[in-house]
Formats: C-alpha cells, structure tokens, sequence
C-alpha cells in the first residue's frame, strides 16, 4: 500500500506511510489513526478535515513527536520529513527538526502560551536554541516578528504576559513563534476554532501572507469547509481514524466521491461566500461518530450514516482506491467517471 | 502589597490580645512560682506580690498596659531570670531562626528536588521510594526521629555533637566557628526537615505531574527545546507555586517542631527558653516567646507571597 501520488517531480517534503497509532484508553486498545498515507510538498497547503475525534491532532501530533506519552504509540508505518523517518529517529535529532524546520501552532491558544513568562521571552527562546543568537537580538527579532503578525505596539507587546494579550493575540503570538526560524513545514491544528470569526479570517490571511512569502508548506486542520476552499490546494477527509478521501481541493468539492464527504458538502451551501461570515456550525451530517473501541474493525466505519450501506460494507473494509490525483476509501464511490 | 503588610500587623495586633487572654485564663501566676519557692506563703503576702507586679488591677487595665508596652518593643521584665524579656529573647532567636530557616530551606530544596525526578520518573523505583520515605517522615513523630538520628549517628557512630549548638572548647576564626555551628546544626536540621521534606516532595511531585501534560509544556516541546530546559524552565516554575504556598502555611507548623527539636538536641533556642519559663510559670517571658513566634509566623508568610508574586506575574497583576 504505498501508492500515493506522484505527480509532482521534487521529492516530497512530507511522506507519511501506513501510519497506524494505537490508543489506550480504559475502553481497551484500538487504532486512532488506522493506515494513513499521504504526502505534501514544499509551498503547498493540503488540509485535513473531519469531524471532532476523528484523529486530527493525533496526526498532527504525530508528525510532531509530541504524541500523549504513555496511552498511544505509534504501532506501524513511517513518517519521512526531508527524507528521514522522524518516528526512527532519536529525541535530539527531533529537537533539532522542531521549532526549526517543522513547527506547529496548536488548537488552545488560551493555554499554550507559558503564563510565567513575558510573550517576547518565548519566541525569543527559539531563536537562541536554534539560531544561537544572543539575548538582545533575540527581543529584538521577536518585536520584529510581533510586527509581522500584526501585533499592535510590538516593542511594548513584546514584554507582556500572555494573560495580558486577546485570545486572538496569544494566538498571533504562537504563529510568531513557529515561524521565528521559518519553518519548510507549518502544522496549523485549528488555529481559529478558539476565536470569533473576525479574527478568523484576519488569521488566515496572515498564514496566507507568510506562506507565500516563505514558500512554507502548511497542513491545515479545520473543521470548516469554507476555510478548505479558500485556503488549500488539496484536502484529506478523515473519518474515525481512517483517511476516506483525498484530492484536490475543487475537484472533491465539485465531484465528491465518498457519501460521508457528500455529506459535509451538502451542509454547506455557498461555500466560497462564507470565510468572512458568521458561519453555522459545520460538518453536521445526520448521525454518530463510532465510538473508539469500534475503531480497527474490519468494516466500512461510515456504515451506521451511510444511505448506500450493503452487505459487503459491513463485512469488508474498504480500501483506499488511488487514480491520478484522488483516492477513495469506499465500496461504492460516487464520483462518476472518477473512480472506475 | 501594602495592604497584605497592613493585614499582618492587625493580625499580630489580633495574636497579643489572644495570647494575654490566654495567659490570664490560665491558673497560676508568678505569685505561685515566688511563694513556693519560699516555701510557702499566707494571702496578705501573696496580695503584696500580686500588686507589686500590677495583678490585682482589672483584666482590661492589664492588656491596656501590656499592649502598649509591646508597641514600644518593651516586653516586660522577666521575674525568673532577672533580664527585661527582649533581651533575653533577642538572645536566643538567632539559634531558632537559624534552626528553623535552613530545616525549611533545605526541606524546599531537597522536596522539589525528589519531587522533579518522581514525576520524571513516575513508575521508577525512586519514586516509589520517595512516596515511601514521604509517608515515614511524615508520621514519624519528630522527637522519635531526632532521638532515633542522636543514637545512631553522636552516639553509635560519633559523627555529629551530642547536644549544643557551640564548642567552647574550639576556638579560632569566624570559618572555625561557622564550620563548628553548622557540624552542631546538622542533625538537629535533618530532623526538623524530615517531616517536611516528606510533604514537599508529595505536593511537588503530584504538581510537576499536572503541570507536565498541560499545553504551554507542549509548546515548549513543540519548540524542540531539549527536556532539561522543558522540566526546569518551563514546568517547573509553574509547578512550585503550590509548593511554595504550602510551605508558607507550613511556617508555623516549622516553628512550633523546632521547639521540640530543640529540646531533644537541647539546643540554645527559644523552643529551649519556652519550656523553661512554662515550668517556672514566667508570664512575661512566655508571652515574649509567643510575640516573637508570631512575628517569624507572620513575616514567614509575607516572604510567601513576595516569592509567589516573583514566581507568577498573574498574581502581581491582581493585586
Ligand atoms: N491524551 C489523550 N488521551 C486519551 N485519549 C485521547 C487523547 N487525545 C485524544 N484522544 C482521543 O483520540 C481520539 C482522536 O482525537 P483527536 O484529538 O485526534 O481528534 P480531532 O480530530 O483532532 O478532534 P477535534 O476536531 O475535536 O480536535 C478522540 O477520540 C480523543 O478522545
Ligand atoms: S463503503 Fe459502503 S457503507 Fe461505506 S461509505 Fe461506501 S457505500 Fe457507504
Ligand atoms: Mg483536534
């Protein structure tokens, strides 16, 4: 199973392989992320999404080294970041990548800024550890970067607490800080869920801005379908830890081929006109998630939602069709002429 | 801030009135103590003794007096010893604050200490250890402890001085003496510390713990900063407010156990001091000792907060 795309001539930044993490909770052991490929290439912003618990951040999270110690591993697969396996690879080598070549910005903005030091102090702290600069340049880059994101009166701003910033600030502030060394890769885990929708879309403009000004990749994690198409060339549909659908951002959204993705498109009416409005709450397709024990099971995991549902879907899994461009994890997809 | 200092002051306003309260309810007073050591005495002399030493006048006259002579740092006149009771007081606290600042400093240290590398280490044999060495020093009276340490290691193994806190026979420079002063501390530290060590350890611990999984250390991780900066710059810091509140409520509980420790290493202190002058029923000195308890109580506390203030910038930013 290691047929992912290759249409693009450079190598890919980011190759993900087979990734399957298991998770342990008092319910048992089951595979949070079951099987997952996917690649993404430099300049390039592919976006995730899903509904809630589907194994987002545990992705995201993965890929950064930083999974819940002691209730998940990762049980198979391989994660190639520039060509190197980060899950083979040793704690200071992860070091080195982290913050550095790989940064991500998180979903809480309200409690991932460190209460007991000043916002110039953190982003400072990068640039020491990975550029070795000294303690006044590194105030000095860090007002420059709270300049960046637009933080208002950075040479001020710079010596605050992060009690004493917005919701909305704290969270430029943590964009200042993964991309203080200018990262090849940008994990953005929801980066707006925790913000009102002004701010939202202020947010994304910026990532935009910074992305195309440094040619960083960026996978994008969001639950909100208007986002997708504004911002990511390609999009992965994740769907209880399984990736059910991958394509390019127009062609999925115009030819969906699998039912639960359909669905999502459905719920959303006018997709390109949403980004700077009030949104309702999106990906509401009728019915349950599976819980996690029922995860791993040799079935189609959408069967219980699926108005398509036979007997094969209950008793087999259906695995991930490739064509050109796209893939599908679905007995019956729905794309006509796409997946043959 | 200024408001917290006002507040001590009213407390310890709160404490004298309480303690002289105390003192009258209590039966006997120094006319007791002077008529037996007479051997005996009849009720005319008896009344004299009472209003010589003012007595007889009403208990609200009485407080009036004695509070106002506090406020004027006038503690009375021992009528045991002979000496006004601030000097005979300003006398012994050096020992007791030595006593009592290095068992709580090197209980922080070495609590925070262990309670890191538990919370490192959470499934280790040393964390089990420390769990256990918790609970030992914790319910293991502090007098059993200090005898337990004075036959093991003056007695059996004659490491430490049996008893003191000088030896009059060493003389020689201020290095000399502070060496000797510090060999005479040893024990009687470890004992007052022990306890606390236990619970400073426990709380840190189980803090170190929370504040690992919380997201700000995920940051920190995120940042690839290598693990060592990521416990002790970014976790702990956190971590040890609670530590620190606990060992400022804690304060009292050090000062009351270094009266006890005192005793068994018969060391020169107040804890010394109190004992005497309960037996000899010296209401002056006693109510001194008590004051000055509260004062070291009480400063101890506001200590507490400026270190809590230093360690967190939301609390100063409360007022
Ligand atoms: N530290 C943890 N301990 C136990 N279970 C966890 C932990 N983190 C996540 N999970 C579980 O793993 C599953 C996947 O979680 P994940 O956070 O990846 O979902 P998500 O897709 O990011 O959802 P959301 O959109 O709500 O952020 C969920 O069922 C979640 O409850
Ligand atoms: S495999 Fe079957 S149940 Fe699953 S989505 Fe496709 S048609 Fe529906
Ligand atoms: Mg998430």
């Amino acid at each position: 199973m290691n047929d992912s795309f290759r249409s693009q001539n450079k190598p890919a930044l980011l190759k993900v392989q087979n990734l399957t993490i298991e998770l342990t909770t008092r319910l048992g052991t089951a595979p949070v992320i079951d099987d997952v490929s996917f690649e993404l290439h430099e300049g390039e912003t592919l976006c995730f999404v899903g509904e809630s618990g589907c194994g987002k951040s545990m992705t995201a999270l993965a890929l950064m080294g930083l999974l819940p110690e002691k209730v998940s591993r990762i049980a198979s697969g391989s994660i190639e970041f520039n060509g190197v396996d980060v899950t083979q690879a040793s704690a200071d080598f992860l070091n080195q990548l982290r913050g550095n070549e790989l940064s991500m910005i998180f979903q809480e903005p309200m409690t991932s800024l460190n209460p007991v030091f000043t916002v110039g102090e953190q982003i400072a702290e990068v640039l020491r550890h990975h550029q070795g600069v000294d303690k006044s340049t590194g105030v000095k880059l860090a007002t420059q970067l709270l300049d960046q994101v637009k933080i208002p009166e950075a040479h001020r701003r710079v010596h605050s607490f992060p009690h004493e910033l917005s919701g909305g600030q704290r969270q430029r502030v943590m964009i200042a800080m993964a991309l203080a060394c200018q990262p090849k890769l940008l994990i953005a885990d929801e980066p707006t869920t925790a913000l009102d929708v002004t701010v939202q879309a202020q947010i994304f403009d910026l990532l935009d801005e910074l992305q195309k000004e440094h040619n960083t990749a960026i996978m994008l994690i969001t639950h909100d379908m208007g986002v997708v198409a504004e911002m990511a060339e390609r999009m992965v549909v994740m769907y209880a830890g399984r990736k059910i659908e991958e394509g390019p951002v127009d062609e999925v959204l115009q030819q969906p081929a699998h039912p639960y993705t359909r669905g999502l498109i459905a719920c959303v009416p006018h997709l390109q006109a949403f980004m700077h409005e009030e949104r309702v709450p999106l990906l509401e397709v009728p019915g349950v998630v599976p819980s996690l024990n029922q995860f791993g099971g040799n079935q189609c995991l959408f069967a219980d939602r699926c108005d398509q549902v036979n007997e094969r879907c209950l008793n087999n899994r259906p695995e991930n069709k490739y064509t050109n461009q796209r893939s599908v994890a679905c007995w019956y997809p729905t794309a006509e002429g796409v997946f043959l | 801030m200024i408001q917290r200092v006002a507040n001590a002051a009213l407390l310890l306003i709160a404490v004298l009135v309480l303690n002289f309260t105390m003192m009258h309810l209590a039966p006997g007073d120094i006319a007791d103590t002077i008529s037996q050591s007479m051997g005996g005495a009849d009720a005319t002399v008896m009344q004299q003794i009472r209003a010589e030493y003012g007595l007889d006048q009403p208990f609200l006259f009485q407080l009036k007096t004695y509070i106002t002579k506090v406020l004027h740092f006038d503690l009375g006149y021992s009528y045991f010893y002979n000496q006004p009771v601030t000097t005979l007081i300003l006398e012994k606290l050096p020992a007791t604050l030595l006593l009592v600042i290095s068992a709580q400093l090197l209980a922080l240290v070495l609590g925070i200490l262990m309670g890191v590398y538990a919370a490192r280490n959470r499934n280790g044999f040393f964390s089990f250890l420390v769990t256990l060495f918790a609970l030992l020093g914790y319910s293991a009276p502090v007098f059993w402890t200090g005898i337990l340490l004075l036959i093991a290691f003056s007695l059996k193994i004659q490491w430490f001085p049996v008893a003191g806190m000088v030896d009059v026979t060493i003389s020689g420079g201020f290095f000399t003496r502070a060496l000797d002063i510090a060999h005479h501390l040893f024990l009687p530290m470890i004992t007052l510390a022990s306890i606390f060590i236990a619970l400073y350890s426990r709380l840190c611990r189980a803090s170190v713990m929370e504040v690992l999984g919380t997201d700000y250390v995920r940051t920190a991780k995120a940042k690839g900063l290598p693990e060592r900066s990521v416990v002790y710059k970014h976790a702990l810091r956190n971590a040890l407010a609670p530590v620190v509140t606990l060992a400022g409520l804690q304060f009292s509980a050090v000062v009351s156990g270094a009266v006890l420790v005192e005793t068994v290493f018969s060391w020169p202190g107040l804890g010394s001091l109190a004992l005497q002058s309960i037996i000899a029923r010296d209401t002056p000195t006693i109510l001194g000792i008590l004051f000055f308890s509260a004062l070291v109580v009480i400063v101890g506390n506001l200590l507490t907060d400026i270190v809590l203030r230093m360690l967190d910038p939301r609390i100063a930013s409360k007022g």
